[in-house]
């Protein structure tokens, strides 16, 4: 019953603090280009000041474009649930569930792209177009890293994997551990449409990728959205962290702190690559993701071939 | 003395699929460099439990000198002498190549898994690795079009063919290891000054074209 009140804490606190780690990487960002920057909390007032306009439709668009937002912020909620928050396990877990999570968020993708095409223009198009193309090579990186997780600690489902984790871990498999996070690391800046892939703050046809198909939406809608890519760094994030710093003192107060410092230093260190990093051309992106799942591959075999 | 073997090991690795995606010569260059320089500690780790003995030391010595340094500097001396275009310029695409990188490897892993060899516990990563940085050697020597890279591509080979007699041969003689590392030093001497005439007499180090060649 604690472990239970313990987790639905948790996934509280990931959904009242999940905008707040884009604006860590926007004063990290705003540190090194010597700016004063945005305040942490920007994205809540943008959020507040959102969710108080109405919406505007353009008459071309039909019901999947306002489908698009909900169900978006939707499924990442729901992955929300099936992650294990600090050293705890998760709500739903079960075995397997680490497919339905690369699932989705591949239907949060699925649904931006079908609202970004409903709009008809062809600039969203395009945007749509190289989203899928990254994230089709963004996910073999991501299910074959977590699969090489799951031969590591002997389990399917992603409570298991993150509860068998620890830091012994790092003693014994620690190249397969760092490799995997490196992968994960990668997935992370491409899913979230960072640089060196995409450009959050750019609005230049040729840069655009993410940013572009969401280019309709207003007020509410848009709310959703950006609260929804918040969410999803939030819990790509914690993946991650929790592949770095897998802290079971079964204290949670002290988990959750590890947890909370981790989530931290990924803000800092993202706000670090996009300040010392330039965006990569564009056909250089794939070169990159491959790279990504050939680190998850390298992971997973030499996983495999360690006597059970 | 386990973690450390495999960390080299790794490192290996990710040295490989680094050198099959960079475009650059120089960059390509650095990487041998480094696997040199990280080869050269394999026998020090190797047989860190029985105590290192001054022998050992010096091949160490002699090896990370000779990979480390010297066959770079020969080869950057080469490339500027050659005056060549700083990329690659590959048969096969830098994605494809890492894809291939890969594929070796997990081979590599299938074969040994295989062959009938000694069960000794740090020959887990060493000769399916040793096999796949082979592999990545002849690779890089058929995918290339400059022919710096053939250079390269050898002293993988060549790389690869080291850690294979460290894992199988409990101890290799000093007179042997020397005897390798000249062979190594006069072959990569020998190909920076044949390139070096190629680009004199062809203006240019396309090995491609060395097929339109007639007798």
């Amino acid at each position: 019953m604690t472990m239970n009140s313990t987790t639905i804490l948790n996934l509280a606190l990931s959904v009242v603090l999940a905008p707040l780690l884009p604006g860590v990487i926007n004063r990290t960002k705003a540190f090194f280009a010597g700016r004063k920057g945005p305040p942490l909390l920007q994205l809540y007032y943008d959020l507040w000041k959102l969710l108080h306009k109405g919406a505007v439709y353009s008459r071309t668009t039909s019901w999947v474009f306002r489908l698009g937002p909900a169900l978006g912020l939707a499924a990442v909620l729901t992955a929300l649930l099936i992650v294990p928050t600090g050293g705890g396990s998760s709500l739903l877990g079960f075995d397997g569930d680490l497919i339905l999570l690369a699932g989705l968020f591949g239907l949060m993708r699925f649904i931006t792209v079908l609202a970004a095409l409903d709009t008809g223009s062809a600039f969203e198009g395009m945007g749509a177009s190289r989203e899928v193309t990254f994230s089709a090579l963004a996910e073999p990186a991501f299910l074959l890293g977590l699969a090489a997780l799951a031969k590591l600690t002997g389990s399917l489902s992603l409570t298991g994997i993150f509860g068998g984790l620890t830091v012994e871990s790092w003693w014994s498999a620690a190249p397969e551990l760092a490799l995997v996070a490196a992968a994960m690391f990668l997935v992370f800046l491409v899913e979230n449409a960072r640089i060196p892939v995409d450009d959050p703050n750019t609005h230049l046809e040729l840069t655009m990728i993410h940013e572009v198909m969401v280019l309709d939406h207003g007020g509410p809608d848009f709310a959703f959205i950006l609260y929804g890519a918040a969410l999803k760094m939030w819990v790509m994030g914690m993946i991650l962290v929790q592949i770095v710093l897998p802290a079971h003192s079964g204290t949670w107060l002290v988990d959750l702190a590890v947890l909370l410092a981790g989530l931290l230093s990924l803000g800092v260190a993202v706000g670090t690559v996009e300040s010392t990093m330039a965006r990569l051309r564009m056909v250089r992106v794939p070169q990159l993701l491959v790279t990504a799942g050939a680190l998850s591959v390298v992971a997973l075999v030499l996983v495999l071939r360690r006597p059970v | 003395m386990n973690e450390p073997i495999d960390g080299l090991m790794v490192l290996l690795v990710l040295l490989n699929l680094w050198l099959l995606a960079s475009s650059r010569l120089i960059a390509c260059t650095r990487i041998v460099a480094a696997e040199g320089i990280a080869l050269g500690l394999l026998p020090l780790l190797l047989s860190w439990d029985q105590g290192i003995s001054g022998r050992l030391w010096f091949i160490a010595a002699a090896s990370v000198i000779i990979r480390g340094v010297i066959f770079p500097q020969l080869l950057l001396k080469a490339l500027r002498q050659a005056n060549v275009q700083r990329e690659v310029e590959p048969f096969v695409g830098y994605s494809l190549s890492i894809v291939i990188g890969v594929l070796t490897l997990a081979i590599s892993f299938w074969l040994i898994s295989r062959l009938p060899l000694p069960e000794t516990p740090h020959l887990a990563l060493l000769l399916p690795v040793a096999l796949s940085t082979i592999l990545i050697g002849l690779f890089v020597i058929i995918s290339r079009k400059i022919a710096i890279n053939q250079v390269l591509g050898y002293l993988v080979m060549e790389n690869g063919i080291y850690v294979l007699g460290l894992a199988l041969v409990k101890e290799i003689p000093a007179l042997v290891e020397l005897g390798v590392l000249l062979d190594a030093f006069v072959g990569v001497f020998v190909m920076t000054i044949a390139t070096y005439h190629i680009s004199r007499e062809f203006e240019h180090l396309d090995a491609d074209q060395l097929d339109s060649l007639k007798g």
